[in-house]
């Protein structure tokens, strides 16, 4: 009985998820990107490294996206620099999900002295100017990669969601259900996963979304500044040779106007399938 | 009060103990050293090279363990001694900080104010009706996903290259020196224009989205209905909604002017803005102990100041926060 | 003042459709009379007050109309009902708790609201400390905020607010539903107070408590799944209904006295339609004991005795 209760519920979601114009741009811009990320290195003819063609090569049918100054590829670099994005996205994103997700929930399920040092914990962390902070760690290690970098934004920008999470729970902590639960004798765990997990699952979901947006435009400003990884391709790092080697003054704009273009896109997408994502959650927010 | 107070109190002074030792640390640990860096770009011959590392770094007391070269900090640092820079030898630190600071502030200053200002009553506006809303909020929605290098680089190029109306490097005229004249005011100006508009463009969005949601939450909030149901007029309704609204917008803006100390970085790259940002990438580069630590302690000490101003203020404007602590 | 509902509809849109939130619902209000409106939850009874005041989207005025004195109410016209809201028709609503704005000192929200509405504070003021006085507040409750007042408090509070303008008719909304059995003795006590000395003319008291609607109510009308099914004197809807509903409705109320281990506390089985796409006809008849086929019609409100209405065939088909 359950679960045809379920699944009633399932369709009825996907029946508004269907008719939701925010959701449906949003996700198909993502999934465009995705799959040029994925698949786009098919369509390349040419090495994103390699010396290919001549310089500062306005778009033409031989090189879509023109070459650099150094008469590289760019659209060659653009795939490989989408692909990065997506990946410090979902690592850098997903980590900090994950550890605002401990934080917050533990800090607002079990209050008290646990969450008075948990909050401690928070506030230092964001006090801490990470960029100032990353800048003298980037110094440290000479050779980094992707890796590093989002294991980096993964644990400096969680309080953001550790802070919202933990708001979340304390409000559903005090809910009926979960009072009953417990005076029913359900093992706190239990409880955790069967009540309070379900109703925030989709506050998780759309914490994910924030923190992997906010990854990636972490990423690029991290990769302009020469602070990104130091082999590889990436969209920032496309910026940042492009001004570096003065795409400005010679006007080679298919140089720098791609990349930001792309991660504007990818993150407005991204915010838009928030805000739809809001809308299904809420029923109040639906239009009428 | 005196309790809530009192307790916030401590827990910054634990975060600003804990942040300064950190600071302290990071230097430490990072590899390079800074007598052997500015002497390498004295081109001293071996032996000379060799006396003045040792006299260097007993002059700048590197050579003392590590736990009183920590308390020598701490002592330094209530007189106000952030060090001499190794970069910019002789310069002491809190000076070449000083320098800094002002372009941050003339810079940062007036885009975080009125890009709040603005932002907000945009917001507000667009929540009126449906269609502006619409329309508006994608808008500034792109605007927030926009990376600021991006939406930088653009202006310098559209405004500065292609249309030629600005400079796109340096606070001033390279021609000129720091001078109190019209001409130098106005290159002044001329050369703080686009990175000026590029941060109020970019903060601009997020102030409008977040007002936005703030406004139509508090219009479908109960005591709006209650209105509503007197017959109140939609003014009236507005001004309340908007009224509470701004609560949380102003701590976000207080929020923001905190980090005015950090500087910003990025615009400072791509304008070559003379900032703190630019300073502390500097520093780093020449790996330059004592004007990364200066660097970063003046932003820590600047963003608890400023968390401490925001609970205040909020308890100044918010009977909510205040009466709530009656119950404590 | 009169009252008099006519055949008043009205739906709530919905992106599944609209919800036939109330049906075709006819009856009257006389001078002076405080009427009880009553039902489970999700009647329509919250529908019914916002329909006569405050009738915006997702509502919809689908059909019907509402009288107040011989004078049409331009209900659907959320502009043009102004100048009958506060000063003719008023309500004290469901979340009376939080219909002050919590940033504001009572007192000043309320010179706010009547300087808004063309109406001179001060001269309101020795009036409105009257009115305090009537409901047991002290005065220097005009100095406080929301958030300093008990839950008592403000639900007088506002109930001296909402009535302030003397209005022909007031909508009483779950008044009592939030607070402790004595204080909701007193709110109950007030309420009558007014109507006796005349500060409103005639009440509606929507409630699911039918205990307090038998210590204040003249009559009581009780819904079921957005139509009307039994309207009378409270006597008369307390000890002899006539509608199966309310006959099961009335005896599911506990009794003082009774020991359950002699009567078992009986309710009514099954749930209420969802009103998306209620059945035709009769909405109770999937749940009535009495039902047949003459049910698959909508029974009229009829009235079987002078001043008791009943929209059931079984009562009508047998008076006919």
């Amino acid at each position: 009985m359950a679960e045809a209760k379920d699944k009633k519920k399932r369709n009825e979601f996907l029946y508004f998820a269907f008719r939701n114009n925010k959701l449906k741009v949003g996700i198909s811009i993502v999934l465009f990107f995705l799959v040029l990320a994925a698949v786009g290195a098919l369509f390349t003819k040419h090495d994103p490294e390699a010396f290919v063609g001549p310089l500062s090569d306005p778009p033409s049918s031989e090189f879509w996206f023109g070459t650099t100054v150094f008469g590289q590829d760019v659209f060659a670099q653009f795939v490989a620099g989408v692909r990065a994005t997506f990946i410090v996205g979902a690592l850098g994103g997903g980590l900090a999900t994950l550890i605002g997700m401990l934080v917050g929930f533990v800090a607002g399920y079990r209050g008290g002295m646990v969450d008075e040092s948990l909050n401690v914990l928070t506030n230092i962390v964001l006090v801490i100017p990470t960029f100032a902070l990353l800048l003298i760690i980037s110094a440290y290690f000479e050779v980094r990669g992707l890796i590093l970098e989002s294991v980096f934004i993964g644990l400096t920008s969680w309080p953001w969601a550790a802070r919202a999470i933990r708001s979340q729970t304390l409000s559903l902590r005090s809910r009926e259900f979960v009072d009953l639960a417990r005076m029913s004798g359900m093992k706190p765990l239990r409880i955790i996963f069967t009540e309070i997990a379900p109703n925030m699952m989709s506050y998780l979901v759309m914490a994910f979304i924030l923190q992997f947006g906010g990854a990636i435009l972490i990423a690029a400003t991290l990769d302009f500044i020469g602070l990104g990884p130091t082999t590889g391709f990436s969209l920032g790092i496309m910026m940042q040779y492009a001004v570096l080697w003065g795409a400005l003054p010679l006007g080679t704009w298919w140089w720098f106007v791609p990349p930001g273009a792309a991660i504007a896109a990818i993150v407005g997408a991204l915010y838009f399938m928030n805000v739809g994502l809001d809308e299904l959650f809420n029923p109040k927010l639906r239009e009428t | 009060m005196r309790r809530y107070f009192g307790r916030k109190l401590l827990i910054y002074l634990v975060t600003f103990f804990l942040a300064v030792t950190i600071d302290w640390l990071i230097p430490r640990l990072t590899p390079g050293d800074p007598i052997q860096n500015m002497l390498a770009r004295a081109a001293l011959n071996a032996n000379a090279a060799e006396t003045m590392y040792t006299y260097y770094t007993h002059a700048f007391r590197l050579d003392l363990p590590i736990w009183q070269q920590y308390l020598n900090f701490w002592n330094a640092l209530f007189h106000g001694d952030l060090g001499i820079s190794t970069y910019l030898f002789p310069t002491p630190v809190a000076d070449v900080i000083k320098d800094a600071v002002p372009y941050d502030i003339f810079l940062l200053l007036p885009a975080i104010l009125l890009s709040w200002w603005a932002g907000n009553k945009f917001g507000a506006f667009a929540a009126r009706t449906k269609r502006l809303d619409n329309t508006a909020l994608p808008i500034a929605y792109l605007l927030t996903a926009t990376p600021y290098m991006w939406l930088g680089i653009l202006l310098a190029w559209l405004f500065g290259i292609i249309l030629g109306w600005f400079p796109i490097a340096g606070a001033y005229s390279y021609t000129m020196g720091t001078e109190l004249s019209w001409t130098f005011v106005g290159s002044v100006l001329h050369h703080w224009f686009l990175p000026f508009a590029s941060l109020f463009i970019i903060f601009f969005g997020g102030w409008a989205i977040g007002m936005r949601n703030m406004i139509i939450y508090e219009l479908e909030a109960d005591y709006s209905h209650y209105l509503e149901a007197l017959g109140a007029p939609r003014k009236l309704i507005r001004k309340y909604a908007f009224r509470n609204a701004i609560l949380p917008q102003i701590t976000g803006l207080a929020l923001q002017l905190g980090v005015i100390v950090a500087g910003a970085l990025v615009t400072e790259v791509v304008f070559s803005y003379p900032g703190i940002g630019y300073l502390i990438l500097a520093a780093i580069q020449n790996q330059d102990y004592f004007l990364v630590q200066g660097c970063f302690l003046f932003i820590i000490m600047g963003v608890l100041l400023a968390n401490f101003l925001i609970d205040i203020a909020y308890v100044i404007v918010d009977p909510r926060t205040r009466k709530g602590m009656v119950g404590e | 003042m009169s009252l008099r509902v006519e055949d008043l509809t009205v739906y709530y849109q919905t992106l599944r459709g609209d919800v036939r939130a109330l049906e075709s619902t006819t009856f009257s209000i006389a001078d002076g009379e405080i009427m009880g409106l009553a039902g489970e939850s999700g009647c329509g009874k919250t529908t019914l007050a916002n329909g006569l005041i405050l009738l915006v989207p997702p509502m919809r005025h689908v059909g019907g109309r509402v009288l107040l004195d011989d004078r049409e109410l331009p209900i659907a016209d959320v502009e043009a009902m102004n100048r009958f809201r506060f000063k003719e028709i008023s309500v004290i609503p469901q979340y009376a708790m939080n219909a002050m704005n919590p940033t504001r000192k009572v007192g000043r929200m309320a010179a706010e609201l009547l300087r808004s509405r063309r109406i001179d504070p001060k001269r309101t003021l020795p009036e409105l400390e009257k009115r305090l006085d009537l409901v047991e507040l002290n005065r220097s409750v005009l100095k406080m905020y929301p958030i300093e007042m008990s839950g008592g408090m403000k639900q007088r509070m506002v109930m001296v607010l909402s009535t302030l303008m003397d209005p022909s008719l007031l909508l009483a909304d779950e008044i009592t539903s939030a607070l402790d059995v004595s204080t909701q003795k007193a709110v109950a006590k007030m309420l009558v107070d007014f109507r006796d000395r005349e500060i409103v003319k005639s009440i509606i008291v929507i409630t699911h408590d039918m205990s307090i609607l038998y210590q204040i109510a003249d009559s009581i009308l009780i819904m079921y799944a957005g139509q009307l099914a039994e309207k009378g004197p409270t006597e008369t809807i307390i000890h002899s209904p006539r509608h199966p509903y309310t006959k099961l409705l009335i005896t599911s109320l506990p009794k003082v006295g009774v020991k359950h281990d002699a009567t078992r506390l009986t309710g009514i089985p099954g749930k209420p339609p969802l009103l998306l796409d209620p059945p035709e006809g009769c909405r109770f008849r999937e749940r009535c004991p009495a039902a047949f086929e003459r049910c698959r019609d909508v029974p009229p409100f009829v009235e079987i005795e002078p001043g008791h209405f009943v929209a059931c065939w079984r009562e009508t088909e047998s008076n006919a």
